[in-house]
């Protein structure tokens, strides 16, 4: 960035051409904002469903076809959801080279969640 | 360390930050959105906790369920109950603004009203459900 220029961001970088892909994060975090209304509300009545069963309960409910893939659902938008959501809180904040390893650990961590609860929830339907 | 001699560029005056400004609800709202989208960042280490617990077999799952049902897992479950709600709440709040609606002096006042009053309203219902379904046990 020049120093002690007077010129605003945007005009400095206006009429130089646009990477093409600035509002994706925008839309994509709309887009599932929206589709977690309904599975949110899925999601907590199965919770409150499972309030105080034991496990074989746990295990028949969150094994059949529609709670799983309502479930699975769930996690994956959440997840992508909260991995945009956490992007942007470390860009607005971190503003040293570290930033680049807080994304990464961001992206790793969603990984690790979604595959974990993935993992799980197909396992409770398919047995063994 | 000594200080270095101000710049010019760094006399220059910035735009104001927060706290120059009076709280006002819909800012602290705007706040409290990102703290509990922060926390449900976290809680999803829960979610994902008790799915594998069952998938684990009943003694994992009997353990989740003690932790749980602990009056620290209470607090805790009761905390991501209403910050889910209420990020729910106030994404759809944010939603409608999206649309270019809602934002006259007193709508929005009264939107980011009722986030606040429903999320803290359906958590209490919620809990009360809760607490009828398995007979306060």
């Amino acid at each position: 960035m020049e120093k002690g220029s007077m010129r605003t961001p945007l005009a400095r970088v206006r009429y130089l051409g646009s990477a093409k892909s600035g509002t994706r994060h925008f839309w994509h975090q709309r887009v599932t904002s929206v589709a977690l209304i309904p599975l949110t509300v899925a999601f907590v009545l199965i919770v409150v469903g499972l309030i105080g069963r034991n496990h074989a309960a746990a295990v028949q409910i969150l094994g059949s076809p529609f709670v799983a893939i309502v479930m699975i659902l769930f996690v994956l938008t959440s997840v992508y959801h909260m991995w945009i959501g956490m992007q942007e809180i470390i860009v607005d904040y971190i503003h040293s080279e570290s930033k680049l390893t807080w994304l990464m650990l961001n992206t790793f961590f969603c990984f690790a969640i979604a595959l974990s609860c993935i993992y799980a929830i197909l396992k409770l339907s398919f047995g063994v | 360390m000594a200080e270095p001699k101000p710049s010019a560029a760094s006399l220059r005056p910035l735009s104001p930050h927060l706290q120059i400004y009076k709280p006002m609800l819909t800012m602290m709202m705007s706040i409290v959105h990102r703290i509990t989208g922060a926390a449900l960042f976290f809680g999803t280490l829960l979610l994902a906790w008790w799915l594998l617990a069952a998938a684990s077999g009943p003694t994992a799952y009997g353990k989740f369920q003690w932790v749980m049902e602990s009056w620290i897992g209470l607090l805790v479950l009761f905390g991501y109950t209403w910050a889910l709600i209420h990020h729910m709440l106030g994404g759809i709040r944010h939603l409608i603004w999206d649309t270019g609606r809602g934002f006259g002096p007193a709508e929005r006042e009264w939107l980011t009203l009722a986030t606040l009053i429903g999320s803290i309203g359906l958590t209490l219902i919620l809990w009360i459900v809760g607490f009828l379904v398995t007979g306060g046990g």
